[in-house]
């Protein structure tokens, strides 16, 4: 639904160049939750703004819903015809709502069908359906100084499908939200990404978010995808930072001659007994380091850090036992898988 | 003098006054709004960024705001003769007034425009609309109450620069201060225009300030160029005066 190539953005001030994207290659299918997440300053903000091209992209071409919009974008730097109508088809929402504090709510609903040229009573209806997919009906004549952040963010996101669009960016939408406010519209972009078939991409710096809506998920630094895929593939992707991140688990070995193993759970290996199992098949003592069990974008998922005696050498027997019981093993310390937890990862 | 004296001479007075502020102030909202708009727009980063655009109307705005007003009056005479055909009275006082108030008001327009927030403009953008749409949508209504304290400023500012005109022979109640009170020792007459210029101002500030501020009631934003407003009250027609002075 939205493919980016070779998408760069340079910035240039007063001499000195900043690459905010460094040959972004990203695929988003359609009817998924994709969330690409990344510290500030990881070219995220600039991602976003190129798939709409509010900001040029430097090199590279942007293509949504089949349609390239880097070559409706003309040359100059403002847009034409062609691309505002194509920008009508793409609803974003933003991190600090921008509405118009002196329309109503109804009427900021409203704005979007205006530019499209509707007339007041299309608009009207439009906008009052709209505001009760996002339940808040009864405030179509407040104004948004009026509304609470997760008002004004419902408000927003109705707005965004006033043009009834195929594609929806959430730019950090809950970033000015608390935990509470922020599940809820969480909840409300996976509705309506179920009940229209809306396909989302959404940026954030919150793990949390990709956790409990997205499909898939990309990794960003340095203006670079680093990691990208679904949730499943990204968890079964031994050293992948961003499974590690999604599920950190903490723990230290408690001596030197201890192997500590990350042991991985989905799917149906998640309802075996294999622990105990392994415990009783090599008589060995087991010790928990670590571990949780967690819904992350629809997919029951454990993950248990346990400790072993004996190194790794003594304990490549009962590793192999885990690994065909369907398991993703990751043995830490050992050459063989890169350093699973990363600082500050949650 | 007595008050029978005087009365029909303040009443025509007051009313040459207030139709060469009123008309002025029209024509300096109609030409400065624009302006202001441009000079916003044109600049680095704006939506129509063009920079010589942008110097050249800058430059014609500081220019026209740093001439003293009496000066711009004597140097626009042929300019204005050729408008209206003379340059003594109300309707050729109204000609230097608007172009003097234009670059004043555009400035105003141009600080409260620039208040607006620009993640307003990019929602705009984001959802199709033109540069049009952005103007009068988000620009102009976003704005509306710094806009409505510019023009009260305005307002003030040019009952200052009447009373200059007034000089010049264009009547109004500067004029009366000048010719009876000054010229003719009027004292008493003198005070009592000084008394009008001070409640009108009064009763202007008061009124767009009470605008300004029921729009940023409802809509519960600041409202810019309210917080420092250099205008107030009784002070106010002195201050305007001063500042147009020293111009």
């Amino acid at each position: 639904m939205i493919t980016t190539s070779g998408l760069s953005k340079v910035y240039r001030s007063r001499g000195r160049e900043v690459t905010a994207l460094d040959g972004v290659d990203l695929h988003v299918r359609e009817g998924e939750v994709f969330g690409v997440i990344g510290q500030s300053g990881a070219g995220k903000s600039s991602l976003i703004r190129c798939i709409n091209l509010l900001e040029r992209p430097t090199a590279g071409t942007v293509t949504v819903d089949g349609q390239d919009l880097t070559a409706l974008a003309g040359r100059g730097p403002r847009a034409g015809r062609e691309l505002r109508r194509a920008r009508s088809r793409i609803g974003m929402v933003f991190q600090h709502f921008n509405l118009l504090s002196s329309r109503t709510v109804q009427d900021n609903v409203e704005l979007p069908l205006e530019i499209l040229g509707k007339s007041g009573r299309q608009r009207s209806a439009k906008a009052l359906e709209l505001l009760d997919l996002v339940g808040l009906a009864d405030k179509a004549s407040a104004y948004p100084a009026q509304l609470s952040g997760g008002q004004k963010q419902r408000v927003g996101i109705a707005r965004a499908l006033a043009g009834d669009p195929k594609v929806l960016l959430s730019d950090e939408a809950t970033s000015a939200l608390d935990p509470e406010t922020t599940r809820s519209i969480l909840q409300l972009l996976r509705d309506l990404n179920r009940q229209l078939g809306l396909t989302v991409l959404l940026i954030t710096h919150e793990m949390d978010v990709v956790k409990s809506v997205c499909d898939s998920a990309a990794l960003m630094e340095k203006g670079r995808i680093v990691e990208s895929g679904t949730v499943s593939e990204l968890l079964a992707t031994p050293g992948s930072e961003l499974a590690a991140a999604l599920f950190p688990i903490g723990g230290e070995a408690t001596g030197d001659d201890r192997t500590v193993v990350d042991v991985t759970f989905h799917g149906d290996a998640a309802t075996q007994p294999v622990i105990s199992q392994l415990s009783r098949t090599y008589n060995i003592d087991i010790s928990i380091l670590g571990a949780a069990i967690d819904t992350v974008g629809g997919l029951q998922v454990g993950r248990m850090r346990i400790e072993l005696p004996g190194r790794y050498e003594d304990n490549v027997v009962p590793i192999g036992f885990l690994r065909e019981q369907g398991l993703q093993i990751d043995v830490l310390g050992s050459d063989a898988t890169p350093a699973l937890v990363k600082e500050g990862a949650k | 003098m007595t008050w029978s004296e005087m009365q029909p001479l303040l009443s025509q007075a007051c009313w040459d006054t207030l139709y060469m502020v009123g008309w002025s102030t029209v024509i300096a909202v109609v030409g400065g709004l624009p302006l202001g708009l441009l000079l916003v727009l044109t600049d680095k980063g704006g939506l129509l960024q063009n920079v010589v655009a942008n110097k050249v109307i800058g430059q014609i705005v500081n220019i026209a705001r740093s001439m003293p007003f009496i000066i711009l009056m004597v140097a626009l005479m042929t300019f204005t003769r050729w408008i209206t055909g003379t340059t003594i009275g109300r309707e050729a006082a109204i000609v230097p007034l608007a172009i003097g108030a234009i670059p004043f008001f555009a400035r105003l327009v141009e600080m409260s425009v620039r208040e607006v927030d620009s993640g307003l403009v990019e929602a705009v953008q984001s959802m199709g609309g033109s540069t049009w749409k952005v103007v009068r949508s988000v620009l102009v209504p976003e704005a509306l109450p710094s806009l409505i304290s510019g023009t009260t400023t305005t307002v003030i500012a040019l009952i200052g620069y009447s009373a200059m005109a007034g000089t010049v022979g264009a009547g109004g109640l500067g004029d009366i201060a000048i010719r009876y009170g000054y010229q003719r020792f009027e004292t008493g007459l003198m005070w009592i225009t000084v008394a009008i210029l001070a409640v009108v101002i009064s009763v202007l500030q008061f009124a767009g300030d009470f605008a300004a501020r029921s729009l940023h009631r409802r809509t519960g934003r600041s409202a810019g160029l309210l917080l420092f407003r250099p205008l107030r009250g009784v002070f106010a027609g002195t201050a305007a005066a001063d500042a147009v002075r020293k111009g």
